[in-house]
């Protein structure tokens, strides 16, 4: 089949960028996404222009490397599939494409559909973690942890960080990564001693990264590749007030940011 | 030339031994020196983390746009540990034994023990981060089995397990990078390893979105860089993985040890078409439950379940009764190109077998199945559009993981003092095959244990002269890195990096894959230099190299797979016996087993550089079994 993609194309971030229009002939059921964007770029190289820059790694859905926008739908709208398991088999010749990078004020674009999304780094450096020194563990089956947990634990582990949810928000948020974090680690008996302040500092560090705020579109449930669901920014906020209310210590974590949002949240 | 340094005395106490000899580094001077980590995947965001803990300066490099991309991520399956939860009878010495024994008799006995005796320590450790492992319903961790072994050691987290394994790692490293005592760099590429005096003291690496070429110096260089399936173009490997870093520390005189040992695994989605970019892997542990078989007859046209029971072959439970579908992977492997050979493949390129999960769905319910494998079936739809809870999977071998690497002694030091290697990257512990699960157990062993334990005796025990990047081994390694760039940029052929990574992948496939011989290694090792050549003359990139050029990046990574290749048919041609993954069409034994020459192969084949043009030399380090039984491998 024959396809026509309309790419947005800008060579850096100062740069200005437009949309190009490629025919891309010959393509198959059998080819991935990105196969039939390579396809494109070997083309492209062999008449002497620059290729597409896009991220890609693992190609099997887990690395969270990969992602632009198809037609406006983060990922190309497939449940629960990143664009590099994305199969061709589900186009059709004469479709005509629309390819653009993440949209976000926190993701600033580096070149074609790569930005850069060191901003969910900076986030899990705000408390992503359990604090847990090499050598310091008991016997991993010391903490009994009830099926169940885990299970919500691992549901929420599952996050790519890929940052679709963000794209398709109509507010650029970050909550559903957050809180799938949060929900990761605050399930788990080991999460305990520090869910408090670790609440407090991601979700700080968040509107620090300048992300938006949920207003419930549901958006980003629905493109995530890994089905990431939106109760978790329910257990989120539940966490917040929960730790907002106990909270006897400043957090030790990005201590300045902290301070005024939590004070604006108690309000 | 090679000394090992493994520690005197008995094997369960060379470790506590070694420990114990080490000199430490007081508290309070640790932060005097500067640690360079190359590569954020378990073995290096482990080790980066924990040194970083420990109080040292350390410097993090990762090509991705994050430390989490790492490849270690894909791993399905899980991670061993002779925990003996089970009661089943494992135990560190079997955990060691059945390492050995599936590496065929060409590891390191006191490496492996020192594996399996960490192993432990290693669960303990994820989760406590809160590795959300797979648990009972009575809150303990479950376990299962794994191919090679009898016991159910192997800890997992659905299908996800590294994932999850480099998650903990990753908050590990990100909590160090908040707490400044590591410096992550980003999107910067190691492209050489600067050997100051005698001994590693920095890094040259590309920044990816500037092109900006800089150099780094520290105390000591720890490469976590992973392994060079990719030389096969179609691996399991993620796009970008390459040999770049090991194969320029190669280029500075650290020694390349067993390179032809590969591992060929078997359970992947077989090929489909011309343009296929990668291959997938669907995890061994699928093994446990499903059953592998081929139609009896060649030729075989009908649908596989019109196919009645006594007319399929259920190859590896009629050859090998006592392990199954369980048996290691290279004889997996193997088994599956010999029916296909035969005649007996399925699918449309005929290179298929059947996977087929009809008896356990019926044993155990769907509803079981979905929650063991779950995301196995969805990937496999996704790629095939089949589902795999009707119709049995297809699947065929493809690259999956390098057991060959630099050559390390005991504390993980190749022969350049000051120049670590972990993970994937280093040759040390799978011998010529690596047992399912092993792989996340050494990269965190290596990068939480034993790394961080090794390096400061380094640090303690050496005289390092204050180097910073002004001294003159810095600024000739930085213009040969530079000279190099411009050199693939000047070419302005005809040719993608792309066309001749997959000629040359299809070239090592054809010749240096699942089974070699003197006629067909010889054939490549003619063919690369050729390949080579128009390489350098025929070479188009796109763009410049002062901006984000991903054609650049890949070209790069492809000239040293061009290099590296012939370095491993080398190798393979030097081995005439067959041992693991490693199969000499030569020596089989009178049942077509890989047949081991203990005589004359007992030894580790470390090759040192000595030019493009000029011949590597050998260097052989004696493997001896004192504690594990040398025998022909059975798994009958």
């Amino acid at each position: 089949m024959n396809l026509t993609l309309k790419i947005w194309r800008q060579i850096n971030a100062q740069a200005a960028g437009k949309f190009v229009t490629y025919e891309v002939k010959d393509v198959t059921k059998d080819m991935s996404f990105l196969e039939m964007l390579d396809k494109l770029n070997e083309d492209l190289l062999d008449r002497g222009e620059p290729p597409v820059a896009f991220e890609h790694d693992c190609r099997e859905g887990i690395c969270g490397s990969c992602g632009f926008l198809i037609n406006g739908v983060a990922h190309g709208g497939h449940r629960g599939t990143t664009v590099c398991q994305l199969s061709m088999r589900f186009f059709k010749d004469g479709d005509a494409l629309t390819l653009e990078p993440w949209r976000a004020r926190a993701f600033p674009l580096i070149r074609d559909l790569v930005v850069n999304r060191s901003a969910f780094d900076r986030i899990i450096q705000a408390g992503g973690f359990v604090s847990a020194p090499t050598g310091s563990a008991p016997d991993a089956n010391a903490i009994l942890i009830p099926k169940e947990a885990a299970d919500t634990s691992f549901d929420a582990a599952a996050c790519i960080g890929c940052g679709a949810c963000v794209a398709a928000c109509p507010n650029a948020a970050a909550m559903l990564f957050t809180s799938a974090k949060l929900t990761h680690l605050n399930s788990l008996p080991q999460g305990q001693p520090q869910r408090d302040q670790r609440t407090v500092s991601m979700v700080a560090s968040m509107n620090a990264e300048l992300f938006g705020s949920c207003t419930n579109h549901g958006e980003c449930e629905a493109v995530c590749p890994k089905e990431i669901p939106l109760e978790f920014i329910g257990r989120m906020n539940h966490d917040l007030i929960r730790a907002v209310t106990r909270r006897r210590r400043e957090p030790l974590v990005v201590a300045a940011v902290v301070q005024e949002t939590s004070r604006e949240e108690a309000q | 030339m090679l000394d090992a340094r493994i520690p005197p005395g008995p094997i369960e106490q060379n470790w506590d031994k070694c420990r114990f000899d080490m000199k430490l580094v007081n508290p309070a001077n640790r932060r005097k020196y500067n640690i360079i980590v190359v590569g954020s995947g378990l073995a290096g965001a482990a080790a980066a983390a924990t040194l970083g803990q420990q109080g040292y300066r350390v410097q993090c490099f990762s090509y991705h746009d994050s430390p989490r991309r790492a490849h270690s991520i894909a791993a399905q399956g899980g991670i061993n540990a002779a925990k003996n939860y089970r009661n089943d009878g494992d135990s560190i010495f079997r955990l060691f034994y059945d390492t050995v024994k599936g590496g065929d008799f060409r590891s390191r006995e006191s490496n492996v023990h020192r594996l399996a005796q960490i192993s432990l320590n290693i669960i303990d450790q994820c989760v406590a981060q809160g590795v959300p492992f797979a648990r009972e319903y009575g809150g303990l961790l479950d376990t299962r089995s794994f191919g090679g072994v009898q016991v159910q050691r192997t800890f997992y987290a659905r299908g996800q397990t590294g994932q999850q394994l480099l998650l903990g790692a990753y908050q590990a490293l990100e909590e160090q990078i908040a707490a400044g005592s590591v410096t992550m760099h980003i999107r910067s590429e190691l492209l050489d390893v600067v050997v100051a005096d005698g001994r590693a003291r920095g890094i040259v690496t590309r920044d990816l979105v500037t092109g900006k070429i800089t150099s780094h110096a520290a105390d000591v260089v720890v490469l976590a860089t992973g392994g060079y399936s990719n030389v096969f173009y179609l691996s399991t490997n993620a796009k970008a993985c390459n040999c770049t870093a090991i194969w320029r520390a190669h280029r500075r005189g650290a020694l390349f040890a067993n390179p032809c040992f590969t591992q060929i695994h078997p359970t992947c989605i077989p090929v489909s078409s011309e343009h296929q970019s990668k291959l997938t892997l669907m995890s061994e542990s699928l093994r446990n439950d499903g059953r592998v078989w081929v139609p009896k007859q060649k030729g075989e046209t009908r649908a596989p379940n019109d196919i009645p029971e006594n007319e399929r072959d259920y190859f590896l439970e009629r050859r090998y009764p006592s392990f199954g579908n369980l048996v290691p992977r290279d004889v997996a492997s193997r088994n599956a190109k010999e029916v296909c050979d035969d005649g007996r493949g399925v699918g449309p390129s005929g290179q298929g077998v059947y996977l087929d999960f009809a008896d356990a769905i019926h044993r155990l319910g769907l509803q079981t199945v979905r929650e063991k494998y779950g995301n196995l079936f969805d990937i496999y739809e996704r790629i095939t559009g089949e589902d795999a809870y009707t119709v049995p999977m297809r699947i065929y071998p493809a690259p999956h993981y390098t057991m060959g690497g630099l050559w390390v002694d005991y504390h993980l030091m190749s022969n350049i003092p000051g120049l670590f290697v972990a993970g994937e990257a280093n040759f040390s512990d799978h011998g010529a095959n690596r047992l399912g699960a092993s792989a996340l157990m050494q990269g965190l062993a290596d990068g939480y244990f034993v790394i961080p334990a090794t390096v400061p005796d380094y640090l303690a025990t050496t005289k390092l002269e204050p180097v910073d990047t002004s001294h003159a081994a810095f600024a000739a390694t930085k213009d040969d890195v530079s000279q190099r760039i411009e050199a693939l940029l000047a070419i302005k052929g005809t040719r993608s990096p792309d066309s001749f990574h997959k000629e040359l992948g299809r070239l090592m496939w054809d010749e240096c894959g699942m089974a070699r011989s003197e006629a067909g290694l010889r054939k490549a090792l003619a063919r690369i230099p050729e390949l080579r050549e128009e390489f350098w003359h025929n070479l188009r990139i796109v763009g410049g190299g002062e901006e984000l050029n991903q054609s650049l990046e890949n070209a790069n990574r492809v000239s040293d797979f061009l290099e590296f290749a012939e370095l491993m048919c080398i190798d393979a041609l030097n081995r005439t016996e067959s041992c693991g993954g490693h199969f000499r069409v030569e020596s089989q034994t009178p049942e077509g087993e890989a047949k081991r020459d203990d005589e004359n192969f007992s030894y580790s084949a470390a090759w040192e550089w000595k030019g493009l043009d000029q011949a590597p030399v050998l260097h052989k380090e004696p493997l001896n079994f004192e504690y594990v039984h040398l025998a022909q491998r059975s798994y009958k």
